[in-house]
Parts: structure tokens; C-alpha cells; sequence
């Protein structure tokens, strides 16, 4: 099934001042459900702007937006529902949190979606566990939290609606290795336990080699790629074009193959260049 | 060469809410001397933003010293000298734009310390230029991304001419040529003019490339040295939560396997070279 679907998606903003800039220009795209996509794209390809179509903050200047095949503008007072439908998760999130406690805070979504208590509690607890705040983090105010725990109560605020699509944008910008691969571990851990289609947008390209199946690359307001992840980092030099990256690791082994050593084309995590560099050294016996 | 920071037991903490006292640097002392590039790692909580606010008199030490170009930062008489001598650049650009105009923010720090309009022009423009910002001078900062807009307030800075910048991981929001640019832009204001930069950062490959990396851990100067040096503590990195480039990772991945590699890799270059040494070794 498809879950999110674009025909000639395109938004204009400031149409008709001497701002006119057009973010995105008739993309059509097709993300299936379950799917975890990376999204890169320069400074300015349109990615945020593309995503915040998928819960209906930016109605299309023209084109459609389809969410589970039901265009997402047909009826304008449905626009609402796919606020749950779909969880996004801006940068920083953290500077979003308002509440008294983080219990509250996480708890708010729920509630305006008009869930019993007993849901709402259910919910709230099963979304603090996904991102590992312990119970006595509840009752606390969420401003005397880490800025890592605070991110983590924002994303669960997300999560605690059930989206059926989790759109995350940069959510381990300004946190520590091991913070972020916290938060990306919880990530995938939910992604595996509840099939959500999941958009990560990051510039880490390691991080999104690490995690994503798919890449979708962004590039001039149009879709440059959208490809597996081994399919799209082996255009490297494409992609260095465009002005993105890939990770080091797949700088490496490009320039190992450029050096006539039959490495893959297609390594992109510590765990492959490991694992084919060591059967290429173990395979020739000198 | 002549420090141009020194750090001298710098103790700092703060009250918690529920009365504990949190000590976030425990009697750091550190020297920095004149046009070194200097990058500090450490987790978040680690104290280094703390440390960094202590180099231009945001915060002062609650024991100990921090004299800036002879200068010492409790002498509020100098806080104008100190702030001028020593610019900041934080992480999120909003909190640091002032003005409605692209231009009119990086004039800002000249005007404020009274340069001449024909010197703020001739400055605003190179400043602009240096971070790849020109075309968009009329711009006004709002309809910027954010990338932009942290390239436009670390013009701010260098429009003002410190002898030294502090970034706080400048480049969390950027994209990688964005990334790239501003981190050439600081090396090269740093090898031209002679800059003390100290930068703040969770990117390994930007510390990778500067003269000398401090890692903090709980308040404390945990190694320092060259950056080959340091990253060849890869697991003491990891066990504070920190990484190493993915070059030295492979390299030590292979060593632990047992083959014979340099301890000491930090580049893309010096990756492809041993283990192409390695690969050729074996035909």
C-alpha cells in the first residue's frame, strides 16, 4: 500500500511579492507503508517544506497530496484527523514543551484527540517506554530535564498519537554520539515494533546509511532520487554535486575501487566496510 | 607564542532545583595560545559550553581565574575589551540576529564599537563574503534557512575583528557544503589572521582537522593533545560516549582483527593508503 502519494506536488511562497520563491516543484512521489526513508537535501531543496504537506500545515499551491489514497485536501474539515495521522517532529522540538510535568506534556496530543483516560494513560506510558524516560521522569517539570531528555519527551508527545506516519526532522541535531544514537535506536526499535512509515531527515549521512532503507534526495525543489540506500550512495559523485555528502566510510571504499581493488560499490556502514575487508584480507592467502 | 586565554582552576556550578549543587567544572586549567585552532569534544553536560561562556565573560568563575589577552574576565571595567577581543558564535542562529536587513546585523558589532561607516562597508562586505553570504546582503535574515542565517551571525562576528572565536557547535544545523564552508572559512581565518579559534563540536571529522583537541568529561579535562593523538584513545572516546572519525574506526576495526595497521589514522588519505598497503600486501 501506499502511504504517502504526490502528483505534481508544488508550493509557492509569497506568490505574486518580489519574494515569489518556489520550494517545490511538481514532485511526484510515491513512499510505501512501512517503509523507513531517509530525506537529504541542501539547505533550501525544499525538504521542510515538503513535509509539512504530509499533515496538511502547507496546502499545494497546485498538485495533490494523497495520505493512504484519500487526497488530503478533499475536505478541508477533515484536515485535522491527519494532524494524528501523521506525527511531525520539527527541529528542536524540545522548545515546544509547555507543560507543568512531562507526564502532561506527553499526555496533551492524546487528549485532543478526545481519548478516554484510561487510553490516554495507556498511551502516555507506552511512549515514554519507547523513548526511555523512567517513570519518576513523569511528575517532573520537563524544564529540569537534560536537552536530550527534553528532546526524547517531545518525540514521545509525538509517538503518543499513534501516527500511522512519523516524520522526524533532524531530530539528533546539537545532541552527543551517543545521544544520538539513542535516539535513533528508539527510532528503529518503534519502527520494527509498529511498522509505522518513518521520514528521517537528517545531514548526518551516516546516520541516515545507518538506519534507512530508502534515500530520498532532494535537490533544485524536485526529487533528485529516491532509491534504495546502497543504490543512491553509490552515485556518489552526483551526490557530492549536489552539494550533500556520503559518509566517509563509502568515500573510502570509493577510492579503494578507483585503485582497481574489487571492493563493493555499494559499502556504506562500519559494519560492511568491516566485514568486506576482511574476507577480501583472510581470501587471499599470501 | 603567547597565551592568549588561560584557564586557571575554573570552578563553576549551580544550585539545582532541588537543592543539590551541580558542579560543572571542576578546577579546569587550560592554556591556549595565540593562533592556536583548538577544538574541545565532549557529551552534552560534559561542561564545555559551560567552559566557552567563561572565555568571554558570560560567566564568571566561582574559584579560580580566566585572563583573556592579559585581561582578567572579573574585571567588569574590561568586560567591553574582553567581549570585543573574544566573539562568540552560538548554536542557533535566531537567538543571535538583530537586525530586519542581512547587512544591517553583521554592521551591528562594528557600529557598536564605533568604526568608521566607510570601514563597517568595507568589512560588512568581505565579512558577508567570507561566509558565502553576499548575494544575499538585502536579504532580509527571517527568510533565510537556518543554515544561512548561522553563516550571517558568525559574519556578525568577524565583522568585529576578534583576536579570537569561540563557536558553539557552529554547524549542528548545516547542511554539509554549509558545514564545510563555514569550518573553511574559520581555518581560514585562522591561517590568514592569525585568529585563535576554539571550536565546539560533535562532528569528529571537523576536530579531526585542528591543532590540538581538548576532551571534556564531568567537568574535567579528560585528554589533550594533537588530534592523532587523542583519537587514538578510541575506546576511552567511546567509553565517554564520544566517537572517532570513520577512518580511524575502520583502521582500529581492522587492528583488533590483527592486522597491522598504524595506531595513528585520522584521514580519508592516510585510510586508503594503509589499507591499500594492507590489500597489496596480500596479493
Amino acid at each position: 500500500m501506499i502511504a504517502i502519494k504526490t502528483e505534481d506536488l508544488t508550493y509557492v511562497y509569497s506568490a505574486g511579492t518580489p519574494f515569489e520563491k518556489t520550494a517545490i516543484d511538481h514532485i511526484n512521489l510515491e513512499i510505501e507503508q512501512g517503509e523507513f526513508v531517509g530525506v537529504i537535501g541542501h539547505t533550501g531543496s525544499g525538504k521542510s517544506t515538503l513535509i509539512q504537506h504530509f499533515n496538511g500545515l502547507l496546502k499545494p499551491t497546485s498538485g495533490r497530496i494523497l495520505i493512504n489514497g484519500v487526497d488530503l485536501w478533499a475536505k478541508e474539515t477533515k484536515i485535522r484527523d491527519y494532524r494524528f495521522k501523521v506525527g511531525l517532529v520539527f527541529q528542536y522540538p524540545e522548545y515546544q514543551l509547555f507543560e507543568e510535568t512531562v507526564y502532561k506534556d506527553i499526555a496533551f496530543g492524546p487528549a485532543n484527540m478526545g481519548l478516554s483516560p484510561a487510553e490516554i494513560d495507556e498511551r502516555v506510558r507506552e511512549a515514554a517506554e519507547f523513548v526511555g524516560l523512567k517513570p519518576h521522569h513523569m511528575q517532573k517539570s520537563p524544564f529540569e530535564l537534560s536537552g536530550g531528555q527534553k528532546r526524547r519527551v517531545a518525540i514521545a508527545g509525538v509517538l503518543a498519537m499513534n501516527p500511522e506516519i512519523l516524520v522526524l526532522d533532524e531530530p539528533t541535531a546539537g545532541l552527543d554520539p551517543k545521544g544520538r544514537d539513542r535516539i535513533l535506536g528508539q527510532i528503529k526499535q518503534y519502527h520494527k515494533a509498529r511498522g509505522t512509515t518513518i521520514l528521517l531527515v537528517s545531514h548526518s549521512m551516516e546516520d541516515i546509511a545507518r538506519y534507512a532503507h530508502k534515500v530520498l534526495v532532494l535537490n533544485h525543489s524536485g526529487v533528485a532520487m529516491y532509491d534504495d540506500v546502497a543504490a543512491v550512495f553509490s552515485r556518489d559523485k552526483e551526490i557530492i554535486q549536489m552539494g550533500l555528502s556520503v559518509p566517509q566510510i563509502t568515500r573510502i571504499f570509493s577510492r579503494l575501487r578507483d585503485r582497481g581493488y574489487p571492493v563493493s560499490e555499494s559499502v556504506y556502514t562500519m559494519d560492511y566496510a568491516k566485514q568486506e575487508l576482511l574476507s577480501l584480507l583472510s581470501g587471499k592467502e599470501g | 607564542m603567547p597565551n592568549i586565554i588561560s584557564a586557571e582552576k575554573v570552578r563553576f556550578g549551580y544550585q539545582k532545583e532541588n537543592n543539590e549543587f551541580n558542579l560543572v567544572l571542576k578546577d579546569i586549567s587550560l592554556e591556549i595560545p595565540q593562533g592556536q585552532f583548538l577544538a574541545v569534544l565532549g557529551h552534552n553536560g560534559s561542561g564545555k559550553s559551560t567552559f566557552a561562556k567563561h572565555l568571554n565573560a558570560i560567566l564568571l568563575p566561582q574559584g579560580g581565574t580566566v585572563t583573556v589577552c592579559g585581561l582578567n574576565t572579573a574585571d567588569e571595567d574590561k568586560l567591553y575589551d574582553i567581549r570585543q577581543q573574544v566573539g562568540m558564535v552560538f548554536q542557533n542562529p535566531d537567538n543571535q540576529i538583530v537586525a530586519t536587513i542581512v547587512e544591517e546585523d553583521v554592521a551591528f558589532g562594528p557600529e557598536n564599537m564605533g568604526v568608521e561607516p566607510s570601514e563597517i562597508r568595507t568589512r560588512v562586505d568581505e565579512a558577508l563574503k567570507d561566509v558565502g553570504m553576499d548575494e544575499y546582503k538585502t536579504h532580509a535574515p527571517h527568510q533565510l534557512s537556518g543554515g544561512q542565517k548561522q553563516r550571517i551571525a558568525i559574519a556578525g562576528i568577524i565583522a568585529m575583528r576578534p583576536r579570537c572565536i569561540v563557536l558553539d557547535e557552529p554547524t549542528a544545523m548545516l547542511d554539509p557544503r554549509g558545514r564545510s564552508e563555514v569550518i573553511s572559512t574559520v581555518k581560514r581565518l585562522n591561517s590568514e589572521l592569525g585568529i585563535t579559534v576554539v571550536l565546539i563540536t560533535h562532528y569528529m571529522e571537523e576536530a579531526a582537522q585542528c591543532d590540538r583537541v581538548v576532551v571534556m568529561n564531568d567537568g574535567e579535562v579528560l585528554l589533550d593533545d594533537t588530534p592523532r593523538r587523542v583519537f587514538s584513545h578510541v575506546e576511552q572516546l567511546k567509553s565517554v560516549g564520544l566517537d572517532v572519525p570513520q577512518a580511524t574506526e575502520l583502521c582500529w576495526q581492522l587492528r583488533k582483527n590483527g592486522f597491522d595497521l598504524p595506531d595513528d589514522i585520522l584521514t580519508e588519505d592516510e585510510c586508503v593508503e594503509a589499507i591499500s598497503a594492507l590489500l597489496e600486501a596480500k596479493k
